[in-house]
């Protein structure tokens, strides 16, 4: 019997490894996986490469993350913010590297690496700061900027629902880049709200399908919503 | 005496001429206040480059939902007939050229159209690009919404962007609290100026060339 799901963060968490790439769902509060990322923090592994939007916010999340010295690397579009004050010290102190790279090309690397693609040209960035050593390649009337994928040992995502076999529902704008990390990760672990009987997600409406899946976690729900 | 636009009346001013049926993404500040201004009864639909289709005005106070926020990470509502998908589908609707507008801020326009609105360049400053580049290089059109002038008084449309770019040759208008002015192959176009501005004032303000369309107020 396939079972993905796991009795804690914890133990869904035990045998990432110093020095791995982590992808880390989440936009904002919207589809973070908390409970993931502070048994990470808990787990101890350090040197890690982090792939985020953003590079965390306050104190909690991510940001406690960085804030552990846990992080050597990350990759995001939106690292300045009103209250990212974790990464703005250690950027200034020279003890973490940052890869800026626009949202949209961030999640199309992503979504490449999930789908075996090799490289992929886009528009974006070209003629700019962000374009600059990179190779570019003029196709039709448009200049585009050749950018490869984005790999991950682990995704760390959260999902509003999931079944034994993994697969996923979101909910809202939570959704965000977790189906695309899902896919560029070799261990995707999700924490999802609620487990549910299998065939109990309308299979017209899964989002993401178990196969991009390894381990489920259920946390519950501490979320703030409209009722 | 010239009566410069407040905030407000920009944002009207942008709103003024988004035709129904348009897709339409507003980028963060400034321009986000353009969805309290379009005409009621238009329907015009709001993306949000965080996975939604379909934004509403904000929520009532007590009803936000954490899982319901715009790009600028502020609680939003979601309109009926509202949808929600991934990053690499979001941004596909935005570089695969289907969003019809996208308004942005911005900090210089220079005379070739070329957008600089993500970063100072200053050497203690921590880049941040967010969507701005993909909805600069994909939207179909793209409006910046900006003051005319600097705090100094200096003119932000510029012959060369001094700013480091968002995107090359990619704006097609900009309304400030001045004027609207065109970006063409062959140079700025004005298209209307605020009540009480002359002409040959705004292009000494403006410092680089401008062309008077024949209609221009």
């Amino acid at each position: 019997m396939i079972d993905k799901t796991f009795a804690s963060a914890e133990a869904a968490l035990a045998d990432i490894a110093d020095g791995a790439t982590i992808m880390i769902g989440g936009f904002g509060n919207a589809g973070m996986p908390a409970a993931l990322i502070d048994a990470l923090i808990a787990q101890g592994a350090r040197d890690l490469t982090i792939v985020n939007n953003n590079a965390g916010n306050a104190d909690g999340g991510l940001a406690a993350l960085i804030a552990a010295k846990r992080v050597r690397k990350i990759l995001c579009s939106f690292p300045r913010q009103t209250d990212s004050w974790h990464f703005d010290r250690a950027y200034r102190a020279g003890e973490i590297q940052l890869e800026l790279v626009p949202q949209g090309t961030l999640a199309e690397r992503i979504r490449a690496a999930g789908a075996g693609i090799g490289a992929l040209y886009t528009p974006t960035a070209f003629g700019t700061l962000l374009a600059e050593g990179k190779e570019t390649r003029r196709i039709g009337d448009r200049d585009y900027v050749l950018e490869y994928p984005i790999h991950a040992d682990y995704a760390l995502i959260k999902a509003d629902r999931a079944d034994r076999w993994g697969n996923l529902v979101y909910r809202k704008t939570g959704r965000n880049f977790a189906p695309i990390m899902a896919s560029a990760a070799r261990c995707t672990v999700v924490q999802v709200r609620e487990i549910v009987e299998l065939g109990a997600l309308d299979p017209e409406v899964i989002v993401t399908p178990g196969i991009f899946v390894k381990r489920v976690v259920r946390i519950g729900s501490s979320l703030r919503k409209a009722a | 005496m010239m009566k410069k636009l407040d905030r407000n009346q920009m944002a009207a001013r942008v709103a003024r001429d988004i035709p129904e049926g348009s897709y339409v993404n507003l980028g963060i500040g400034l321009p986000t206040l353009v969805a309290e201004h379009l005409p009621k009864g238009r329907e015009i639909i709001l993306h949000s480059e965080n996975g939604v289709l379909g934004v509403g005005p904000k929520p009532a106070p007590g009803r936000e939902d954490e899982d319901l926020i715009n790009a600028g990470k502020e609680p939003v509502t979601l309109l009926a007939g509202g949808a929600f998908f991934h990053h690499a589908d979001s941004f596909a609707m935005i570089r695969g050229r289907h969003l019809d507008f996208a308004v942005l801020g911005a900090f210089q326009v220079s005379v070739a159209g070329d957008l600089a609105n993500w970063h100072t360049g200053g050497a203690d400053a921590i880049p941040a690009v967010g969507g701005a580049m993909d909805l600069a290089m994909g939207a179909k059109k793209v409006l910046v919404m900006m003051e005319h002038l600097t705090k100094q008084g200096e003119s932000k449309i510029v012959e060369r962007c001094s700013y480091p770019l968002t995107g090359a040759r990619c704006v097609n208008r900009v309304y400030t609290d001045l004027a609207i002015i065109d970006v063409k192959p062959d140079g700025l176009h004005v298209v209307e100026m605020v009540e009480g501005l002359a002409f040959e004032e705004l292009q000494r303000l403006t410092g680089v060339p401008l062309k008077r369309l024949a209609t221009a107020a």
